[in-house]
């Protein structure tokens, strides 16, 4: 096939960051008038890819060519500039402006002569009524955003996208928030800007979607292009295969624990009060065992942990630890139940940046260095704190140094530190290794498995497969905030998890 | 290769210095005031002078460790400079002296000085339980939160010592053992002598010193400015921590307001007007930060010496007032400028 048949070439697109190879001579050609899927697991590199397109990242090794020419982007506006859009997955409008500020932000129609410049409301009206009518799109342009519904927010990018004239739009997973009517008329939508010579490069994990709709399926796995397809050739079964078939040879450390038939965490029916998060979970978690929490990204199932470490509010459900029925209601009373969660957003929730490795690794410990005299005993606290941080092998020049100069990976260990500290019984570990490098997995794993080992009760969530099926002695898989089912570590299989996952998409 | 060693260990040494430079401008800036103020007024640099500024740096200190404990926590306190107006009104009331022609309590009997002092000091507290709860458990923004007790605080005050029908006064004829308190002092020998006060201040600043360095409570306020999420997680009770800090800072106006009236004697509800907005400045200059979790008790302390010492030296300078409020502002901004490139640089 000609090269000029595509409208947008990238090939051989290998990117690095420290550690990682996040993508590996990967290659995507979308053709005009198309609807192309692009689809993977979580983490197989289809976000690093897009903001590869997008100039967000620059690209170690390969080129991309838009309509025949090279091109080089150096942020999201030449993207932009250059007839590319994307939809995030994310909506960010801004709330308290209407609907046609949001559309033209940036670029208002303007009258006026020399610096006296002002904004031509008029023109701007007609201009967003246009592009509505012509894609069908019932929003009143006037009207805040705040006032819109998710899906109609999602129009208005939509008709943001194509008053930038826009030959090719990306859409990461957009219809995970919608009705089933919502993602009919987005359809139709997407049907009409096909048919009008845009391609779309469309995001999704929904197998029964992404055959309705796609004409062309791309699919990625760790950071590599595995082949792209006719959508007329593949099944659910096929894609699943494709998406997950690889080998996986000593990423994993031995494992020694002996889980136990005691169960030392039962939850039942947690329901959460939000509607669209979990509901009627119900789980055992025995002595000494790792359990697994599979399920792809809106699953819920950091919700369903953090609920349980008593982080969010509970409408229904019970808890027992230790065969005692418990109501936790704050961290506090978690952590007193000798219990410990690793949150998934070690930024955001985890690390304190601007105080020192030390006081990062003591901040859940500070009562038990109370002496008589209500000072701290920094003596013993610099003693423990070196012995944690020689004990996990953080890298770091010592116990003074300040946390946010350390790698993703020492940073982690730091807050496994924090929590072996308060000698825990359950580890809720929630994505452990995420934004980790490979070397650093492998230590982190090593920790994990000595723990289990040590006869702690550990749950962990995660979003890759291979490391879910590596550690866990038993896997819980949750799809739309409900538990599809609970597998035998050794002898479930990826295709398994990734069925019970997407159950009900 | 010797010559890249070279470059680079100049480079370091360069880095070094300013990095040095960085990190103690602000005690730099002050030495060089000094210095250049002793030179060309050489009575700046008299003892008696010098123990002026101490003494009125010693009332600021005070409510500047207060101010500086919250900001710690991301927070912010308005109502600081009128809660030393509220409480200095307070004490001075109660310490009349009995012949004083027009008391606020006529019929009040005279008691012992330590009495007085602790009313104002739990009046402080009780603003400071008032300001903590709101921004803990209603989670209105501190510098809101404030903003509207700083203004009751003004109105509760202006009632206070209001009279009608000659509306509100100043409230004067304090009783000596008080005003010796603030401006009476130890003698040593000859001129030399150790005032009250700054033995008063110097015991809270190694209060405070103790509290955010020694304790659990002051280790969790670091956290809580750090990264309020992360501290809930690991366990801190957040809600409770802020109470306590907005409490501590109460109860130190109540002190520092106790101390202004005693120094001047007297006290108008006017006392302490905008007095929060200079223990914010010179927190900032002393380093820390207001996005929180940064900050010294040495860096407060050397915020405000920089403050009063600028004050002083700009009067002995003959330089107008009008103009040193120009200098104080331009010294705010140019030392936060200067302060935050530590941090600029590592994103």
């Amino acid at each position: 096939m000609a090269a000029s048949d595509y409208i947008l070439e990238m090939n051989n697109i290998s990117k690095s960051f420290p550690g990682v190879k996040a993508l590996d001579g990967v290659s995507l050609k979308v053709k005009p008038g198309t609807v192309h899927a692009l689809m993977g697991e979580n983490g197989a590199g289809k976000s690093t890819l897009m903001k590869c397109l997008f100039g967000i990242y620059g690209i170690d090794e390969g080129e991309v060519i838009l309509n025949g020419a090279p091109v080089k982007f150096e942020d999201a506006k030449d993207a932009l500039k250059a007839g590319i859009s994307m939809i995030h997955q994310e909506l960010l409008p801004i709330p308290y402006r209407s609907v046609m500020e949001n559309v033209w932000l940036g670029r208002y129609p303007v009258t006026g002569f020399g610096p006296f410049k002002f904004v031509n409301n008029k023109k701007m009206l007609q201009d967003t009524k246009a592009i509505f009518e012509e894609l069908q799109m019932d929003i009143d342009p006037t009207t805040w955003v705040v006032n819109l519904s998710v899906s109609k927010i999602q129009s208005m990018e939509i008709a943001k996208a194509v008053s930038f004239k826009s030959k090719i739009i990306i859409m990461d997973e957009p219809t995970s928030s919608l009705t089933e009517n919502e993602v009919g008329h987005l359809f139709r939508i997407i049907k009409k800007l096909r048919a009008e010579g845009v391609a779309i490069i469309y995001i999704s994990h929904r197998m029964e979607e992404i055959l309705k709709i796609a004409d062309e399926v791309s699919i990625m796995r760790d950071g590599k292009s595995v082949g792209t397809y006719p959508a007329a050739e593949l099944t659910t079964d096929i894609i699943i295969n494709k998406m997950v078939g690889r080998d996986m040879s000593n990423r994993f450390p031995p494992r020694e624990n002996r889980p136990s038939d005691e169960v030392v965490l039962r939850v039942e029916d947690f329901t959460s009060p939000d509607p669209k998060s979990f509901r009627n979970v119900t789980f055992d978690l025995r002595k000494g065992e790792i359990l697994g929490v599979s399920g792809l990204v809106g699953a819920q199932r950091t919700e369903l942990m953090e609920t349980i470490f008593g982080l969010r509010p509970l409408a229904r459900g019970k808890l027992w630890v230790n065969g005692k029925e418990e109501s936790i209601s704050s961290p506090i009373q978690a952590i007193r139940r000798k219990m410990a969660l690793l949150t998934e957003e070690r930024r955001a929730t985890g690390i304190f940046g601007i105080l020192t490795v030390s006081d990062n690794v003591l901040a859940a410990n500070w009562k038990t260095y109370i002496r008589r005299n209500f000072l701290l005993d920094l003596k013993r606290c610099d003693k423990d704190v070196k012995k944690s941080i020689d004990m996990l092998r953080v890298k770091t020049p010592s116990g003074k140094a300040f946390m946010q100069n350390l790698s993703g990976g020492n940073q982690q260990k730091v807050i496994f530190s924090r929590w072996l500290l308060t000698e825990p019984e359950i580890l809720i570990l929630d994505e452990p290794t995420r934004g980790i490098d490979v070397g650093a997995k492998y230590e982190i794993y090593t920790i994990i498995a000595d723990l289990a080992k040590r006869g702690k009760s550990i749950i962990m969530i995660s979003s890759e497969l291979p490391e879910i099926l590596g550690m866990s002695d038993r896997i819980m898989v949750m799809c739309d905030g409900r538990m599809t089912g609970i597998l035998e570590g050794a002898s479930a299989s990826q295709e398994e998890i990734m069925r019970l996952s997407t159950q009900f998409m | 290769m010797a010559q890249a060693e070279t470059t680079t260990t100049g480079i370091t040494l360069w880095k070094t210095a300013k990095d040095f430079a960085a990190k103690k401008a602000v005690l730099l800036v002050l030495a060089l005031l000094v210095i250049v103020t002793g030179i060309a007024q050489p009575n700046f640099l008299s003892y008696d002078n010098l123990i002026n500024i101490l003494m009125i740096t010693s009332v600021y200190v005070i409510i500047a460790l207060g101010e500086g404990a919250i900001l710690i926590t991301k927070g912010t306190d308005l109502s600081a400079g009128r809660v030393v107006g509220l409480t200095a009104c307070v004490a001075a009331s109660m310490l009349q002296r009995s012949d004083y022609a027009s008391k606020i309590f006529p019929d009040i009997p005279a008691m012992p000085l330590i009495v007085p002092i602790l009313i104002a000091i739990v009046v402080g507290l009780i603003v400071g339980i008032i300001n903590g709860g709101i921004v803990a458990w209603l989670k209105v923004p501190p510098f809101i939160a404030t903003l509207g007790t700083m203004t009751i605080a003004y109105g509760a005050v202006s009632l206070y010592v209001d009279r009608p029908p000659h509306g509100a006064s100043p409230i004067g004829g304090l009783r000596n053992d008080f005003t010796d308190v603030a401006n009476g002092a130890i003698p040593i020998a000859g001129n030399v002598r150790l005032p009250y006060i700054i033995i008063i201040a110097a015991v809270v600043l190694l209060l405070m010193w103790v509290i955010l360095n020694r304790t659990r409570l002051g280790k969790n306020i670091y956290a809580i400015g750090a990264n309020p999420d992360a501290a809930e997680v690991s366990g801190v009770n957040v809600n409770k921590t802020l109470i306590i800090v907005y409490i501590i800072a109460g109860a130190l106006y109540g002190l520092a307001g106790s101390l202004q009236a005693a120094r001047q004697g007297s006290a108008t509800n006017n006392l302490g007007y905008g007095w929060e907005l200079d223990a914010i400045s010179a927190c900032v200059i002393g380093g820390v930060s207001t996005t929180g979790g940064i900050g010294t008790v040495g860096g407060m302390l050397t915020g405000v010496l920089m403050l009063t010492f600028m004050n002083n030296a700009l009067v002995f300078l003959n330089v107008s007032p009008y103009w040193q409020n120009v200098v104080k502002g331009i010294i705010i901004v140019s030392a936060v400028a200067v302060d935050i490139r530590k941090y600029l640089k590592k994103r």
